[in-house]
């Protein structure tokens, strides 16, 4: 099953920034397509990240152990797109203007949070093969716990930049406190497991 | 072969329907105004993009000569918050809106308050174009080849009395035909508002159309204000109400982020927006940022309006 599963997402999980780089290079991401490759890249970042959460719990309703051998691919495509997020962000919109770069981080709330976030994902990307698995033992655990403070932290950049319509950003807040709910309470899990009570 | 009637007539001398329909409208609605202004500034027909084409004349003393940014991107990206909040969504939802008849209430401090139609306010001033700059306050800009009269002409017409300090402008509020509404996402009319000296700026634009055509509806249309040394949402959309103040009034922006949004909002580089520089911006269409102006460039215009004045306080 997941021999099958696993290219499929793969090439799926690319799709989306296989599609607006081609849509950036034919000149069809309308008038201001810069604005729209960062906030793209920007939100399928959140979403990577709410899928990897989403693994454990789908584990658990489904009985299958299929989700799990998913969670660490998506854990780095979470990866990737943030780096090309973050890429944009200092290509496109400061052209490496590093004091630009600086005075933002300071000054910012949002691109504070949205840094310390891509901070934070860093060790967790470098700890993510089977040897540092292994070699972290106990600690790589509590290390990659790091990942429910990245959630929230992500999330909390979406709704600080947004102008005045909060719903997109609230959708993710919602599906976030979800995650969070049914890994936290698993007892809440069982009302909606397909087991008879 | 003798039946020849469809060419007895030429087509170039049948009246357009628009224009017989304006004359219509115009014969029911403005008795008594002099027959100077039969000569109308507005004439209509079908031209370039679909629209109905304006007549204007030339007034190049504040037209900048930049490249300007081509009607698809001007009429396709906008920030119309009564038609979705994304940029994409106002060319979509805006065109159910009804912008025929329009009437614009004047009232406030005035010697008397009255309701024009906007036929009439076309019929009383010249349409001249205007090359102005537009920067919005989330760092990108435009040039756009608007049409329109000077605000300060309407206002001498209103004759606001002597407490007028200020001029509030209220936008259409009608949630049937205005998708964005039906949330509330901004406090609904929009309202925005100038200093009576900013009003009667010679700048300061009431805005009917673009590239030789009237506006389209995610543009404003039929009635739209702007201010081109402040930022893009200072320039309200579809005017329906013009109220002469003693006191400032307050945008519908402050309203939501008062740290953010002031009421002044003169393009500043020296002054922050709180979540981003208003430094550089990017001009629709190119790919490097360029630098923000004081005032978006009209520093020689308008500077002399605030001398004194601690920018940084009145953002």
């Amino acid at each position: 099953m997941t021999k099958v599963i696993k290219p499929i997402v793969f090439i799926l999980a690319l799709l989306p920034v296989v599609l607006l780089s081609r849509n950036f290079y034919l000149d069809e991401l309308g008038a201001n397509p810069f604005e729209v490759f960062t906030r793209s890249t920007g939100e399928w970042t959140l979403r990577f990240l709410l899928l990897t959460l989403a693994m454990t719990p789908l584990r658990q309703l489904t009985g299958s152990a299929w989700p799990l051998r998913l969670r660490r691919m998506l854990g780095l495509f979470t990866f990737f797109y943030v780096c090309v997020h973050l890429l944009t962000y200092i290509w496109l919109d400061h052209f490496f203007d590093w004091d630009e770069i600086w005075t933002d981080i300071v000054k910012r709330p949002y691109i504070t949070i949205g840094m310390l976030a891509f901070t934070l994902l860093l060790p967790l990307a470098f700890t993510s093969t089977k040897k540092m698995m292994k070699r972290l033992g106990k600690r790589w655990k509590s290390l990659h716990k790091l990942i429910y403070l990245i959630a929230v932290l992500g999330v909390l950049h979406f709704l600080l930049l947004v102008k005045a319509d909060l719903r997109e950003p609230i959708i993710y807040a919602f599906i976030l406190f979800t995650l969070f709910l049914v890994r936290f309470k698993p007892a809440l899990l069982h009302k909606f497991s397909f087991k008879p009570l | 072969m003798l039946i020849k009637k469809s060419q007895d007539i030429l087509s170039s001398e049948i009246t357009d329907q628009a224009i017989y329909r304006e004359r219509r409208k115009f014969m029911t609605s403005s008795i008594g105004l002099t027959a100077a202004a039969t000569l109308l500034p507005l004439q209509a027909s079908v031209a370039g993009y679909g629209g109905q084409s304006l007549k204007f004349g030339e007034n190049t003393q504040f037209n900048t000569t930049e490249e300007k940014t081509s009607f698809d991107k001007i009429s396709n990206y906008n920030n119309f918050y009564e038609f979705g909040t994304d940029k994409y969504s106002p060319a979509k939802n805006a065109q159910a809106l009804t912008t025929d008849p329009w009437s614009v209430q004047i009232d406030g401090e005035v010697e008397k308050s009255k309701i024009l139609h906007l036929e009439d306010i076309l019929k009383q001033h010249a349409l001249e174009e205007r090359i102005y700059r537009m920067r919005c306050v989330e760092r990108w800009s435009m040039v756009i080849p608007w049409i329109g009269f000077p605000l300060a002409k309407l206002i001498k017409q209103a004759k606001p009395t002597s407490k007028a300090k200020y001029v509030q402008f209220e936008t259409l509020q009608r949630p049937g035909e205005m998708a964005g509404q039906r949330r509330g996402v901004l406090p609904w009319p929009y309202i925005e508002g100038l200093r009576m000296d900013e009003a009667m700026n010679p700048l300061t634009l009431l805005a009917v159309g673009l590239y030789g055509e009237v506006l389209p509806k995610q543009n404003g249309a039929p009635l739209r204000l702007v201010v081109p040394w402040k930022y893009g949402f200072k320039s309200i959309k579809s005017i329906v109400k013009i109220t002469f103040t003693e006191h400032e009034p307050v945008s519908s922006w402050t309203k939501v982020a008062p740290d953010e949004y002031g009421f002044y909002s003169n393009v500043n580089p020296a002054v922050d927006h709180p979540r981003w520089s208003q430094r550089k911006e990017r001009r629709i269409g190119d790919f490097l940022k360029r630098k923000t102006l004081p005032f978006n460039g009209y520093a020689e215009q308008v500077a002399s309006l605030y001398t004194g004045m601690d920018l940084k306080k009145y953002f």
